[in-house]
This record gives C-alpha cells, sequence and structure tokens, in this order.
C-alpha cells in the first residue's frame, strides 16, 4: 500500500516553494540517516566479535559451558575465564521472570479487557504503563532496600518451610541477594511489556468470538478463555517473549540484587550472576587489550547474539498479530 | 472445549475465582508502583533541602547529623548528557523515522523498520561496551585524546545509539497516522514532495513526534548500564569535556549502594527526582497524544 510512494517521474515542474532538486537531497538525507541506523547494528556485533577473538582464541567453544573463572594473578591456577555460571544465571533469572511475571500480566490484560468498565480500563492501563517509565536503577535500589529483606526474613524462609528444608530449588540459607530476588524484580520489570502486548492481543480477537460462547451458555470465565485467550494463544507466546527479550537484558536491577557471585548453585536463594550484571560490576576494572577485557566483550556478544535472537522472535511472532489488528499492510 | 451443562454450580464457582484472580493480577501489579513511590518520598525527602538540586556531593559520613549537601553534580551530569544526546539523535531519528514512514512502503522499508525495532531490544550495558570500545579504537588510533573513552561526550554516545531507534520508530508511528490525502493535497498544488514532507506532514504529525521524542529522552535520562563504562560518574560539578561526568542514575547506584546514611538518603533524593520527573514526562505525554493528536486524523 503506497502511502506516499516517490513521487512519479512525469510529475509537472513544481510551481511551489522549494527547488525540485531538494527532493532528492532530501531523500538522499533520510536514505543516509536509516543507512546509519543500519551500520550501527552492524558495527555492534563487528566491534564485539573482533574484539573477542583474544578470548575466543584462548578459551574456544568450550567458553560457553565451561565454569572456570580464575583471574589473573592467582599463583594456583592460570587465567582463565568462561561463560557457564553467566549464561546459567542469565537464563535461570529470566524464566523465573517468565513463570511469574506472564500470569499476572494475562490476569491484568484480562481485567483490562474483559472485565472493567471502560472508564477505568483507561487509566489503569495507563498506571501499568508507569511501571515501564521508572529507570532499572529505582527498581535496584528499591529492590536492595526493600524486596531483599522481605525475601530474606519472610518470603524464602516461609518457602522453606511449606516445601521442607531438602527441597533442592530452595535449599541453603535464605540470602536475599540472589536469584529468586532478582527474578521477582525482572517479573515485575515485564509486567508492562507483557500486559500491553497481550492486551492488544485480547483486542484484536473479533466481539463475535465472545458472543459465540455467551450463545452457548458459557460463563464469562469461559468466555474469556474459550473465546479470548485461545484464539489469542499467538499473540500471548508473542508478548511473553518479548518480555524474555527485557529480562535477559536487564542489567542494574538484577546487578544490586543477585548477589554478584561466579558460581552455579542449583538453589534459587543462593546468590548467582547474570552476563548483564557481570560485565557491569567487572568492566570498569579490566584493562584495555587483556585478555579480562576480551572475554567480557566475548560475553557481551553472546549476550547480544541472544537478545537479538530473541527480539527477531518476537517482533516475527507480533508482527501478524499486531499488524492484523491495528489495520495495517 | 468441555461446558458441561450438568455443573452449573461449579462453573460459577470458578467463574468466581477467576475473576477475583484478576482482580488480584491487578492489585499485584500495581503493588511495587505503589512501594516505589511511598518509598521513595518517605525515604528521600529527608534529603531534600533548599540546595538539594544545586549542591555538591557531601562529603561521605554516617549518622544523623551528616549534612545532605546535594546533587547537582548528578543534575548538571544528566542535562549535559541528554542535550548532547539530543543534538546527535534527534536529527538522525528524525529523518530515519521520515525514511521508514515516506519512503518505506517496500521491502527496504519493512526490512529497516523490523531492525530498528530489533534495536530497540539490545541490552543497553552492550551499547556500552560498544562504544568504550569504539572510543578506544579512536584513542588507539590517534583521533581523540584517551582521555574522551570516560567523559560526557562518550557518554552522550552510548545514550544516542539508545534514543535514535525510539525516536525513529515513534517518527514513523507518528507521521503514518497523517492522513494520505493530506500529503496528496500538498502535492496537487505543485510542491515538491519533501516540502510537503517537512512543511505539511511533520506539522500534522508534530505532536506526536514532539511526544516521541520526549519519551525518547525520558527513556535515555534513566539509562544507567551504559554510563558505568563510559561517563563513569563523578562528584563534582563539570570542569572540562574530556573527565568523567556525573549522572543522576549512576548517582542513585553508586550512592545508594555505599555504606554512609548521608549518601544513601542522598541516593534515595535523587531516585524520587528522577521518578517524579519520569512520571510526569510520562504522563505527559500520554495526555498531549490523547488531546493533541495529529490534526485531521481519521483515528
Amino acid at each position: 500500500m503506497a502511502r506516499a510512494g516517490p513521487v512519479p517521474a512525469d510529475r509537472p515542474p513544481s510551481q511551489g516553494r522549494g527547488s525540485p532538486a531538494g527532493d532528492s537531497i532530501f531523500q538522499g538525507l533520510a536514505v543516509a540517516a536509516a543507512l546509519l541506523v543500519m551500520g550501527t547494528l552492524a558495527a555492534l556485533l563487528i566491534v564485539l566479535f573482533e574484539n573477542s577473538s583474544q578470548s575466543f582464541g584462548a578459551f574456544g567453544l568450550q567458553f560457553l559451558w565451561s565454569t572456570t573463572w580464575t583471574p589473573a594473578g592467582n599463583p594456583l591456577h592460570p587465567e582463565a575465564y568462561s561463560a557457564g555460571p553467566f549464561i546459567f544465571g542469565t537464563l535461570v533469572t529470566s524464566a523465573l521472570a517468565i513463570v511469574l511475571g506472564v500470569p499476572v500480566s494475562i490476569g491484568v490484560a484480562v481485567f483490562l479487557t474483559e472485565l472493567s468498565p471502560p472508564w477505568l480500563s483507561e487509566p489503569l492501563s495507563g498506571l501499568v504503563e508507569l511501571l515501564a517509565a521508572v529507570p532499572s536503577v529505582i527498581y535496584g535500589l528499591w529492590g536492595f532496600f526493600v524486596l531483599v529483606p522481605i525475601m530474606r526474613t519472610d518470603v524464602e524462609p516461609g518457602l522453606q518451610q511449606l516445601l521442607g528444608p531438602n527441597f533442592p530449588l530452595f535449599s541453603g540459607t535464605p540470602l536475599g541477594l540472589d536469584k529468586l530476588t532478582a527474578g521477582v524484580i525482572l517479573a515485575v520489570m515485564i509486567i508492562p511489556t507483557v500486559t500491553a502486548v497481550s492486551r492488544e492481543a485480547f483486542r484484536a480477537v473479533p466481539t463475535s468470538q465472545r458472543e459465540a460462547a455467551l450463545s452457548l451458555g458459557a460463563t464469562r470465565w469461559e468466555t474469556t478463555r474459550i473465546g479470548v485467550i485461545s484464539p489469542a494463544r499467538s499473540g500471548i507466546f508473542g508478548a511473553m517473549t518479548l518480555g524474555l527479550g527485557r529480562a535477559i537484558g536487564e542489567t542494574m536491577a538484577v546487578t544490586m540484587t543477585i548477589g554478584n557471585t561466579n558460581v552455579i548453585s542449583g538453589s534459587l536463594v543462593a546468590p548467582g550472576q547474570t552476563i548483564a550484571s557481570l560485565i557491569a560490576t567487572n568492566f570498569g576494572e579490566s584493562a584495555p587489550g587483556t585478555l579480562f577485557q576480551s572475554t567480557l566483550l566475548e560475553l557481551g556478544l553472546v549476550l547480544l547474539m541472544i537478545s537479538l535472537t530473541v527480539n527477531v522472535v518476537a517482533r516475527l511472532l507480533l508482527s501478524r498479530v499486531l499488524n492484523v489488528e491495528a489495520g495495517r499492510e | 472445549m468441555t461446558i458441561t451443562f450438568d455443573s452449573y454450580g461449579r462453573r460459577r464457582i470458578v467463574n468466581l475465582v477467576m475473576t477475583l484472580a484478576a482482580f488480584a493480577a491487578v492489585g499485584l501489579a500495581l503493588l511495587p508502583l505503589v512501594s516505589i513511590l511511598y518509598t521513595a518520598t518517605v525515604r528521600g525527602l529527608p534529603a531534600l533541602g533548599p540546595g538539594f538540586l544545586t549542591d555538591q556531593t557531601p562529603l561521605p559520613c554516617s549518622g544523623s547529623a551528616c549534612p545532605h549537601g546535594g546533587i547537582g553534580p548528578a543534575i548538571e551530569g544528566t542535562l549535559i548528557l541528554i542535550s548532547l544526546a539530543s543534538l546527535i539523535s534527534v536529527p538522525i531519528g528524525l529523518m530515519t523515522g521520515i525514511f521508514l514512514s515516506e519512503y518505506g512502503s517496500n521491502t527496504a522499508g519493512r526490512t529497516v523498520r523490523f531492525l530498528t525495532d530489533v534495536m530497540t531490544g539490545v541490552p543497553s550495558i552492550v551499547v556500552g561496551i560498544f562504544t568504550y570500545t569504539l572510543f578506544l579504537y579512536a584513542a588507539n588510533a590517534g583521533y581523540i585524546q584517551f582521555d574522551y573513552i570516560h567523559s560526557a561526550i562518550s557518554g552522550a554516545f552510548a545514550i544516542s545509539v539508545i534514543m535514535i531507534p525510539i525516536v525513529a520508530r515513534t517518527t514513523d508511528e507518528a507521521l503514518r497516522l497523517v492522513p494520505t490525502s493530506t500529503r496528496e493535497a500538498g502535492l496537487a498544488l505543485g510542491l515538491p514532495q519533501w516540502v510537503v514532507v517537512s512543511r505539511i506532514v511533520l506539522s500534522s504529525g508534530r505532536t506526536a513526534v514532539v511526544t516521541g521524542v520526549l519519551l525518547g529522552l525520558s527513556r535515555a535520562a534513566g539509562e544507567t548500564a551504559p554510563l558505568l563504562v563510559t561517563a563513569l560518574g563523578s562528584l563534582f560539578l563539570f570542569r572540562q569535556v574530556n573527565a568523567p561526568i556525573g549522572a543522576l542514575p549512576l548517582t542513585i547506584y553508586q550512592l545508594g549502594l555505599s555504606p554512609y546514611s548521608n549518601w544513601i538518603d542522598d541516593a534515595w533524593g535523587a531516585a524520587l527526582v528522577l521518578v517524579v520527573m519520569m512520571l510526569l514526562i510520562n504522563i505527559g505525554a500520554r495526555v498531549a497524544l490523547k488531546y493533541g493528536g495529529p490534526r485531521g486524523s481519521t483515528r
């Protein structure tokens, strides 16, 4: 659909203000800006890839699953690094964010589209979207001073009592500064994204679907389940993937609550480290040209590849759902 | 789809439970927002004195008699970083948005739009180390002094990389709401297309464009991770362009995790200032979009 395609070549000579030569200059500037943006994306990949070579040469592909972390200056071990603990930490905290955040988001989206009266729906969705406006460092500060103590003294001991002291996911002394707390913060942070996209997906479901369910005698919940959630499945999945993308790359809030420990521990109440939090806490101490800095840049490349992949999948899933809704293309 | 007609009582209970669950979800989602605003107000207010926004960072000190000083370097740094970042990212973002909406209804345009969307998902810490490395290249090649790797310039560059895709996509969305007939009216008058776009289309969509830029700015003002490896933070007021520079979010991180009571108070004070600023910009943008949307739009 041509909204304002290039002007046909046989257009009569301009009589208004501005010279027609301006057209090619203006279009040239627009194209140049777009190329610059694409160039930046390419440069991100190229620069990180090039600077990873030192680390990749030293550790190879094993880097991705090995768990060694012995910094330089240790007389007993040679300097060696790996990505294992951090990929693990990133996956665990993001999975927690999805498990805890997505059901709440779907609940909010159902409330906004199916239950709430119209006068309440708009201000309420505005409030939920304000959650996305809060900077991540403020989530971190709040997490550190408010959420961490609650997790340490109430939630985590409570979970241990409920499930028994030997339940592997919650074993060990609860510290508050751990993967579970980071996961909870991430869950809060993805709620606005997942809610907004699911809400759009629910709105895109034709009213006739709801009416069909209602006319069969379904209750309101059954109508929502059969007539709304079910047809919007792919939209919900896209929303979830977009939320996952946000959780994977989140830095500050995680850095301030995860405990920053470079080991793999199966217990959620033990501290950990994500790729992003590792780079944030260590990059300042790495000197240019060292193996350590190259390692951190390779980790950055790994993080970039993961989040680009997740984002591409999310956008592909959503482009169908949301464009149909908006009547585009 | 199993709707059994003999268990209406059970179905009504399930309906009630699920309705309550949806209510609970709304409460659960809003609880953190309320808690953040409450905590920032209660813990931030003690730090707020007459000179809080302009004074120097106080000497670290613990106890009730400690001076609170101010967050002047952070406020000043954020203003400098945001201004520099806008100078870079607004023209580029705007022109990319114009490319997408006015020249982008083809495969190239759709590809650029898709990749710009994907770019908004690049983790901000990755943008930080990318910027650091680029500046390191430039310094090694002799184009800039090594000082500039940690400076207002590198900080503004990192923020721009984050802002440009946001400004581009919001401009794109805003201009695509301007009806095609508006463009055709301009072209029918014999105006060249670039005049139509820059004078007519851009001005019909200006509320939405300005709002988009503001939202991009507010997102940029809250970024911490990329500044952690570029601007680096500073406890002192601005002196030279090739030295580390402070920023509100950096101050919140650095003072907030310190062991000194007056610094922690100041971090909460800064958090209060930042969060109120963000909420005002976002609420303002929402209102502006609702009441001042594109003129002549059919939506």
